[in-house]
């Protein structure tokens, strides 16, 4: 499997990172560096075996589905670039 | 008395409850310390102000009479760790301005038990790297110099700032975080003593998040009683954390009696890799030879999947990595582009975070994306997760035979210099984990010891592996290998 610079174009686009054009050959290249790497997984007879899902046999714990937090306005937006009234404030995504 | 700053934890301990000395004194020591390390710049954030209320306060407490070992103790505490009103940025501008509005569990946990903290210590960007060049505050320095030569090396990563800090003495343990050995490789490279606990152990609550089902806070000390010391108070249930063991921590401390005689101590064949340095060999036969001495049976073990475990971490952890970082969108903290006229929300998030993150993030969270998508999810993702199945099965096989403890390498090779990676492919880098990344896989505690020095006088560690929630025991081994190791080198001051 080789990833061309269609391919690294689109993984870029998928995971929201502004990638130049002159930059994805370079890019494609790691990429294809780390998937070589990846691909030694395929030697591997694992036939019957499930993938793992937790690594310490347990169920995940669930809590009391009841409101415990809440009123904390001003800390959630205290860190925010742009908030305005009472909201997070971004760029008009409706027209 | 020694300088205070270059105690360790127990010896603070025991003269802070003997009333030799404050922690007022303690504090005061390292902050002068830390002040005249700045060449080392292991301290990225500093908090004197909020150390010296920690430590009026905990001399408050000691004078009392009630005081838990960690109270008045100064620590460091990594950058990945949220700190209430104190920078957190995870050594990334993404996060740059960020003031948590909360505490993570583990530093509250340890400022609950008395600790004072110094300030926030340098480290990879989001604990990705092996050395801490990918840090947005720059590289973090090793007090550790090949004899006179004065190139500078990396103190490992990605918790090199914990690790130089402690090494150089600037505070008397420091927090780490390990995801594929990102305690014990640094702990090996600066000549300290560093655990990973079971998966489960630590809360991760609070913890900047980098791959959740591998990552785990550990302490970073100078002796292995202080890991004991320290691990105990950071540790415990938390119902903030979904996957926290609801156990008890037992007193690890009390373990360490030394005595190892009729311990199994398995060494895998899959460990001695094809091009491994004698140095490292020679350190690992040692080890074993030390272990036997003491009374343990030394067996030779196969873990056959071993040589997976690389690649299969290379798919998982840049897939959690790929589905945690999404929520840095420049929206609720941190960082935001400029924005040009007319650019909408995508050109937004498609903007903050390729200004945000370092390259080394972004080439992994594009990796994830990409093993996670849609087409590739069975062949990468899934495939990945059958073989870490398969990893853990290999431990598990060990332990049921009567194996209580595996030794290995910590890491293949001594500090490396500042930027001599910097030309290698990514892959080259990956490698320094080979050792440690099995235990993150498999979920397992395992420990780093400082057991001896190379031939350029540069501190080399030993890896032990323990059953899961052993901690106590495998904490006992080591300090059986510390004993015997007799490690007792530090590196000469040039900062």
């Amino acid at each position: 499997m080789s990833i061309d610079l269609e391919t690294a174009a689109k993984v870029a686009k998928l995971a929201r990172i502004a990638v130049k054009d002159e930059a994805l050959p370079a890019l494609a290249d790691e990429f294809n560096t780390i998937l070589g790497f990846i691909e030694q997984l395929n030697e591997v007879d694992v036939s019957g075996v499930e993938p793992m899902t937790s690594v310490t046999p347990m169920r995940l714990r669930r809590r009391e589905d009841v409101v415990n937090d809440g009123n904390q306005q001003t800390a959630v937006l205290s860190n925010a670039p742009d908030a305005r009234e009472g909201f997070f404030a971004v760029p008009k995504v409706v027209e | 008395m020694t300088e205070l700053n270059r105690l360790t934890i127990a010896e603070a301990r025991d003269a802070l409850r003997k009333g030799d000395v404050t922690s007022v004194e303690l504090t005061e020591a390292c902050l002068a310390a830390v002040e005249g390390a700045g060449a080392l710049n292991a301290f990225v954030h500093h908090t004197p102000d909020l150390a010296r209320a920690q430590a009026q306060a905990a001399d408050a407490r000691i004078a009392k009479g009630d005081a838990p070992a960690m109270c008045g103790i100064p620590l460091g505490i990594k950058d990945l760790f949220c700190t209430k009103g104190v920078p957190s940025q995870a050594a990334s501008r993404i996060l740059q301005g960020f003031l948590p509005e909360y505490e993570s569990t583990v530093s509250q946990n340890l400022f609950d038990a008395g600790a004072v903290m110094l300030g926030k210590l340098n480290m990879d960007e989001f604990a990705m790297g092996s050395s801490n060049e990918t840090s947005c505050y720059g590289n973090a320095v090793n007090p550790w110099r090949r004899g006179n030569d004065a190139t500078e090396l990396t103190p490992g990563g990605s918790s090199g700032g914990s690790a130089s800090a402690v090494a150089a003495d600037l505070c008397l343990g420091a927090t780490g975080t390990d995801t594929g050995g990102s305690i014990r490789q640094p702990a090996a490279f600066t000549g300290i003593t560093g655990i990973k606990p079971t998966y489960g152990r630590c809360s991760r609550w609070g913890i900047v998040a980098f791959a959740s089902s591998l990552d785990q806070a550990g302490p970073m000390t100078k002796t292995v009683r202080d890991s004991a010391i320290m691990l105990g108070a950071m540790c415990g249930f938390d119902p903030k954390d979904s996957t926290s063991a609801d156990m008890p921590v037992p007193d690890f401390e009390a373990l360490l009696t030394g005595d190892i005689r009729g311990k199994v101590i398995g060494i895998p064949r899959e460990y001695r890799m094809e091009g491994m340095p004698a140095e490292i060999e020679k350190l690992w036969s040692d080890g074993a030879d030390m272990l036997r001495h003491a009374g343990a049976e030394i067996r030779d073990i196969s873990l056959p999947h071993t040589k997976y475990a690389l690649p299969a971490y290379y798919v998982i952890a840049p897939a959690e990595a790929s589905s945690n970082l999404a929520r840095y969108d420049g929206v609720r903290y941190g960082h935001r582009a400029k924005l040009a006229q007319g650019d909408g929300i995508t050109e937004m998030y498609e903007k903050t975070r390729a200004e945000g993150f370092g390259h080394e993030v972004q080439r992994r969270v594009m990796v994830g994306t990409y093993v996670l998508s849609a087409g590739f999810y069975d062949a990468y993702y899934n495939r990945a997760r059958r073989v870490r199945a398969l990893i853990k099965r290999d431990f598990d096989e060990a332990f049921a035979a009567g194996v209580d403890a595996i030794l290995t390498p910590a890491t293949p090779s001594a500090a490396f210099g500042l930027g001599e990676m910097t030309d290698a492919d990514p892959v080259q880098m990956y490698l320094n984990d080979v050792f440690t990344v099995t235990v993150n896989l498999a979920g397992l505690p395992g420990v780093a010891v400082p057991a001896g020095l190379n031939a350029q006088g540069l501190p080399l560690g030993l890896q032990l592996i323990g059953r899961p929630w052993e901690e106590g025991d495998l904490l006992n081994t080591a300090y059986a290998l510390e004993e015997a190791a007799g490690f007792v080198a530090k590196p000469a001051k040039w900062w």
